[in-house]
């Protein structure tokens, strides 16, 4: 689900969104079948094959590459790493060179005890400024790049855990101003594809994505904070989402919740979330409507990374604590998370609650401890606010 | 309250009976606003586009990375840059023609919106206003002012044809974009200049690292962009222009003042009876303020309208010298801010002020019960004269010091205000003792009276006098000037212009194919091809095209050049020398013999300077080095021309051969009469506004004239009556009357001929070199001197008839009346 609107934004601010009448109609189903301005369509069905599909969806509208990490250095202080590229195709047909019809933007942030540091970039496609290749991995904005390391490298201690799927070792690497990181990622688990075999709906209106992850990246790697440079480890969650339809405009934002759990619903010691990586994973959101609705839908992960989705009425959230932030916003950074299927009562908290990205789309995204009757880790994101 | 309206409707009833009198006060303010109003216009158009030229790409850091070599940027240039952290927007830039039926040069600007940093303006769009998808897509968005769309004669949306064949995207008016200039996305902009992959330079954004990473400083430069560099090179231009603006007002005011004083004299009695019949002095001179103010309305109105229109007459002509001379575009139309047009009536309701000050002031002092004027005006004419001369002799030292320790154009244009100003208060006094010289050699009673009679209505004429003398003596200095401007060019011209052919080649291998193909030509036969080999630079903050000149080059038979050292030619060829254009020689304060450095690897960085040469019209330095040289520090140099030598006639043939051999376009193959009729032309135009003005303002100066003299005929009669009362005829009377003014306008006229002589060398030789970098030889040309004496000494002739008529046919009752008077 996750920024889902972030791209729309930056399509309608660049002039893509709005202009054309690729925008959903109505809703329901018809809306779904329906083509969006000459984009492709997201259609139940479509087995998903990597590594062909961790590349660019060329002829579809909006798509990015997300990782979030919560990481802690040597005197076990936590931190919190964001790297992520969008791409907005500006019309469905391809071209070269400038012809490309791609925009690139990308958003990398560091969160750690000296607060929150957060840079973005703009880039054309075509000419080589951004771009993502699917084999060998790599994506990239200007220099901020994530990339499959090369073969033979050092692995990251979680041995041969799945078949080669092009993302099983990464290197996640950024130098901005003030921030900076260097980060080893492995997957120490599968792939996990959300919703129908990846066919992931957005809302009861009809939109829907290809959406997969990878929850179960373990990290090691050094983060540089207004150049002072940190050893961290930790785990962080890969997120790789593509579509054409946009949410619609009665959809005011929304909040999304990633989260390791130490152990599911047995108490666990949250400063040492590394030790046991492969715990379950949650993913969780809503969609807040202008009317005070919310759409909610959510996929459990089992550590041996089976995927459960779940139906909104099997999750409850609820906003405990709002925070001032010193730009006058109102931001919630205190939450309660109620899965009771899977046990899951527990209390969501803002590490830093003032991880604010004031980039051209602002909305907040940091890491979250998690206690309660669950314990862990997690990133979230709110926007809308 | 009601004194004032009876006062205000006694005084309006003058004019009623004097129209001609309200004709002119009304024609002074009108004048004198128009002729302002215009030049401000012209200028403030000028500003407002050099302005948006500026602006049409506004980043929150005013400074680039261009290449150090002159040679373009690549992609991957851009991208290495990008990976560094330096986040840089490409930009290509280049010259296009554009246009089937018009042929218009355009300056092409190839932006890439996504990459601009945050808080830059496009055309004073911001960039989140832009629609991406429109202006990267195809066909994509051409961005034009809406001056731009006008000239290339299309609509909105059409897709003109570049000379080379390309459609521009679609037009698209922006309003404060800058006139000639094109936007587009830099995929379409390197396809319209046929420059795949190549970038001109780059955009910083704020916060870029401070130092350019070592492996990229040989290719690389930082440039801070100078702010208005475009408006600093046309000040001089526009100063000009003020100044003629200026004398054009301060001439009107004239007329203002001598139409004021006028009523003022003939509304004596008339004053006299309202304070009797008891309105306050207050009240009074209240309703002469409003009075004045009325006709400064109406005039100003009347003025500014006209000023719209002798500017929107004259802009095309400026537009055309503002783009030759500087490669500034200007709009060719108007587009003016209200704010002028209320300067514009602020100029008019101040000036009448000023000059309607000394009438309210003599108001002020008129006694009721005074009868007569029987004023020592003598003694006051002797003081006035003693304290003019004394301010003349102050401004005198000023235009010294101007000239001798004064810097920069501005003090250059002091020194000519001073002199003008200064020869202006002399001249009361000048004739005034001409006068009385020669009132001392005549003995005949009648000429003695008319030469003491003249001395006497000097005081009244001489404001008049001071306007033909700054109209007639600017007219002098100007027409000297462009006129010795026009013989100094066309002669450098001729021997600048010395090949038969001028080619522009696409680019250095197209240029090279035209000069094997030229040199297999046997009819008619080349005799020698000079290939220009062209590189740019920048030493200081100034702009230098440095062109090569090999061992065999033709350019010593025929550059002309204004100071050298010995055989200058063979040491440019053989040793590390470099020849300059005066303008850069200037600004760089070098001369021959002296070393310069160039912005090059060590060896070969210091250069010794030969020679100078004059390269007018040039706002860009020029600069001819050794080919060698050029070749060796600057490998992006290229072939930027051929100037070819034929043996034996057949020029249009030839040229007509190479256009079809290699698909050139007219302006590729260019034979050197067409050039030099081009050059003179665009120097015609580049005078036509000054030329234009100074017709104006002698126009003005007349006017003046007459109104003073229509003051003081009424005013003359009681001194002219005893004349006749002695039995000179009132015909005859006239006469003396042509004569006394055609003597003093004539004295006037030979005065302002020196003057005007004077300021044609301050224009020449301080105030051209400090506005265009050049100095020009001073001519006089006799016939022209004898041309405008004569149209000073017709004015005033013009200006002495009616009077002189009226004199003609006064009634004896009327001169009888005088004695009456006087009793």
């Amino acid at each position: 689900m996750r920024r889902w609107l972030a791209p729309c934004l930056m399509l309608l601010a660049l002039g893509g969104c709005g202009r054309d009448d690729s925008a959903p109609r109505g809703g329901g189903f018809a809306g779904l079948g329906s083509a969006v301005g000459g984009f492709r369509e997201v259609v139940p069905g479509v087995p998903l094959a990597f590594p062909r599909d961790h590349g660019a969806h060329e002829g579809f509208r909006i798509e990015w590459w997300y990782i979030t990490a919560n990481l802690i250095d040597d005197q076990m202080r936590p931190w919190g790493v964001q790297w992520t590229l969008f791409r907005s195709a500006l019309r469905p047909e391809g071209g070269s060179g400038w012809s490309d019809p791609n925009v690139w933007m990308g958003h990398v942030a560091l969160t750690g005890p000296h607060g929150h540091r957060h840079a973005e970039a703009f880039a054309r496609g075509g000419i080589g400024q951004a771009g993502v290749n699917a084999d060998p991995f790599r994506a990239w904005i200007d220099g901020w790049t994530l990339q499959a390391r090369s073969s033979g490298a050092a692995d990251g201690g979680c041995g041969d855990q799945g078949p080669g799927d092009g993302l099983r070792q990464l290197v996640l690497a950024v130098a901005a101003p003030g921030l900076a990181y260097e980060l080893n990622l492995d997957a120490c688990g599968p792939l996990v594809l959300h919703g129908e075999e990846g066919y992931s709906r957005k809302s009861g209106q009809g939109q829907a994505s290809y959406y997969y992850s990878q929850p179960f990246l373990r990290v090691d790697g050094h983060v540089e904070h207004e150049g002072r440079r940190h050893h961290v480890r930790g785990q962080a969650w890969l997120d790789r989402e593509w579509s054409s339809q946009p949410l619609t405009a009665d959809q005011q934002g929304w909040d999304w919740f990633s989260l390791h759990f130490a152990q599911a619903g047995i108490g666990a010691i949250p400063e040492q979330p590394a030790r046991n990586p492969t715990g379950h994973k949650l993913m969780v959101f809503q969609v807040r409507h202008v009317s005070g609705d919310a759409y909610r839908a959510g996929t459990w992960v089992t550590p041996d990374g089976r995927a459960v989705t779940l139906r909104a009425d099997q999750i409850r959230l609820l906003a405990l604590e709002h925070t001032r932030l010193a730009n006058g916003r109102r931001v919630p950074t205190r939450w309660r998370v109620e899965v009771p299927d899977f046990g899951v009562d527990a209390e969501v908290v803002a590490l830093e609650p003032g991880a604010w990205m004031d980039t051209t789309f602002p909305y907040w995204e940091g890491p979250v401890t998690v206690s309660g009757s669950a314990t862990g880790v997690g990133y979230l994101e709110m926007t809308g606010y | 309250m009601q004194s004032l309206w009876l006062a205000v409707a006694a005084l309006l009833g003058h004019w009623r009976r004097h129209p001609m009198q309200l004709v002119g006060m009304v024609a002074g303010v009108w004048l004198a606003t128009a002729l302002w109003t215009g030049v401000e216009a012209l200028n403030a158009q000028a500003r407002a586009d050099y302005a948006r030229a500026s602006a049409v790409l506004e980043a929150p850091v005013r400074s680039r990375l261009v290449p150090a070599d002159g040679r373009a940027f690549d992609h991957e240039t851009f991208l290495q840059l990008r990976r560094k952290g330096w986040r840089v927007a490409p930009v290509l830039e280049g010259r296009l023609r554009v246009g089937e039926t018009t042929d218009m040069a355009v300056r092409l600007v190839g932006i890439e919106p996504i990459s601009l940093p945050a808080g830059a303006r496009v055309a004073g769009q911001r960039l989140e206003d832009i629609d991406l998808a429109a202006f990267t897509g195809q066909p994509g968005q051409a961005w034009v002012a809406p001056d731009t769309l006008r000239r290339l004669g299309a609509q909105p949306g059409e897709r003109p044809q570049t000379t080379d064949g390309h459609r521009l995207p679609p037009l698209m008016v922006q309003e404060s974009l800058a006139p000639g200039i094109v936007v587009v996305d830099i995929g379409h902009a390197q396809t319209l200049l046929d420059q795949p992959g190549q970038i001109s330079y780059f955009l910083l954004d704020t916060d870029h690292p401070t130092a350019l990473p070592a492996e990229l400083t040989e290719t690389m430069r930082l440039e801070s962009e100078e702010e208005g560099e475009l408006q600093r090179l046309t000040d001089s231009f526009h100063l000009n222009l003020t100044a003629l603006g200026m004398l054009a007002f301060i001439v009107g005011l004239f007329i203002v003042h001598a139409s004021s004083g006028l009523a003022f004299e003939q509304r004596r009695g008339t004053l006299r009876i309202v304070r009797a019949c008891g309105v306050s002095l207050r009240a009074l001179m209240g309703a002469l303020a409003l009075e004045l103010g009325i006709l400064a309305v109406a005039g100003g109105l009347l003025g500014v309208m006209t000023g719209y229109v002798v500017a929107a007459a004259l802009l095309p002509d400026v537009a055309a010298s503002l783009r030759n001379l500087y490669g500034a575009e200007v709009a060719g139309h108007l587009t003016l801010s209200p704010w002028w047009w209320g300067a514009g009536m602020g100029m008019s309701l101040l000036g009448v002020l000023l000059a309607g000050l000394s009438t309210l002031m003599q108001v002020r002092g008129l006694s009721i019960l005074a009868l007569g004027q029987t004023h020592a005006w003598w003694s006051r004419f002797s003081v006035l004269l003693r304290h003019q001369v004394a301010a003349g002799a102050l401004l005198v030292v000023l235009a010294l010091m101007a000239w001798r320790v004064g810097q920069g154009l501005l003090s250059a244009f002091v020194m000519v205000a001073a002199t003008l100003l200064a020869a202006a208060l002399f001249l009361p006094a000048l004739l005034n003792g001409l006068l009385a010289m020669v009132g001392r050699w005549v003995r005949r009673p009648l000429v003695q009276w008319f030469i003491a009679d003249s001395r006497q209505q000097l005081p009244a004429l001489s404001l008049a006098l001071m306007a033909l003398l700054l109209a007639l003596s600017a007219s002098v200095g100007v027409g000297s000037m462009t006129a010795g401007f026009e013989r100094t060019f066309i002669q450098w011209l001729d021997q600048r212009l010395a090949a038969d052919l001028y080619v522009t080649p696409r680019d250095t291998g197209h240029g090279l194919a035209i000069a094997a193909w030229l040199q297999a030509q046997s009819s008619p036969a080349v005799d020698a091809i000079e290939e220009q080999w062209r590189a740019e630079t920048r030493i200081g903050a100034n702009r230098v095209l440095m062109q090569g000149v090999g061992p065999d080059s033709r350019l010593p038979r025929s550059w002309p050049l204004l100071e050298a050292l010995p055989d200058a030619w063979a040491l440019l060829t053989n040793t590390s020398a470099v020849m300059l254009s005066e303008q850069l020689a200037r600004r760089l304060q070098v001369r021959p013999g002296d070393p310069l450095d160039l912005p090059v690897a060590a060896p070969g960085r210091s250069l010794r300077v030969v020679a100078v040469y004059a390269d007018y019209g040039n706002p860009t330095g020029h600069m001819l080095v050794p080919l060698s040289w050029l070749r060796r520090h600057f490998p992006g140099a290229r072939l930027a021309g051929l100037a070819v030598h034929l043996r034996g006639a057949g020029t249009p043939v030839l040229a007509q051969r190479l256009q079809e051999a290699f698909a050139l376009d007219s302006s590729g193959v260019v034979e050197q009469s067409v050039i030099r009729q081009w050059s003179i032309d665009i120097f015609d135009r580049t005078f036509a506004a000054t030329r234009a003005m100074n017709v104006l303002t002698l126009g003005v100066a007349g006017m003046a004239l007459l109104i003073s003299l229509l003051a003081l005929a009424g005013r003359r009669l009681s001194q002219l009556a005893p004349l006749w009362a002695l039995g000179v005829r009132r015909r005859q009377m006239a006469w003396l009357s042509l004569a006394q003014t055609l003597m003093l306008a004539s004295l006037t006229t030979m005065l302002a001929m020196p003057l005007g002589i004077l300021l044609a060398w301050c224009l020449v030789d301080v105030v051209n070199v400090h506005a265009f970098g050049w100095r020009l030889p001073l001519y006089v040309f006799p016939g022209q001197l004898l041309m405008l004496g004569c149209m000073g000494i017709g004015v005033s002739l013009l200006a002495a008839l009616a009077p002189a008529g009226r004199l003609w046919s006064v009634s004896p009752a009327q001169l009888l009346r005088e004695f009456s008077r006087d009793a």
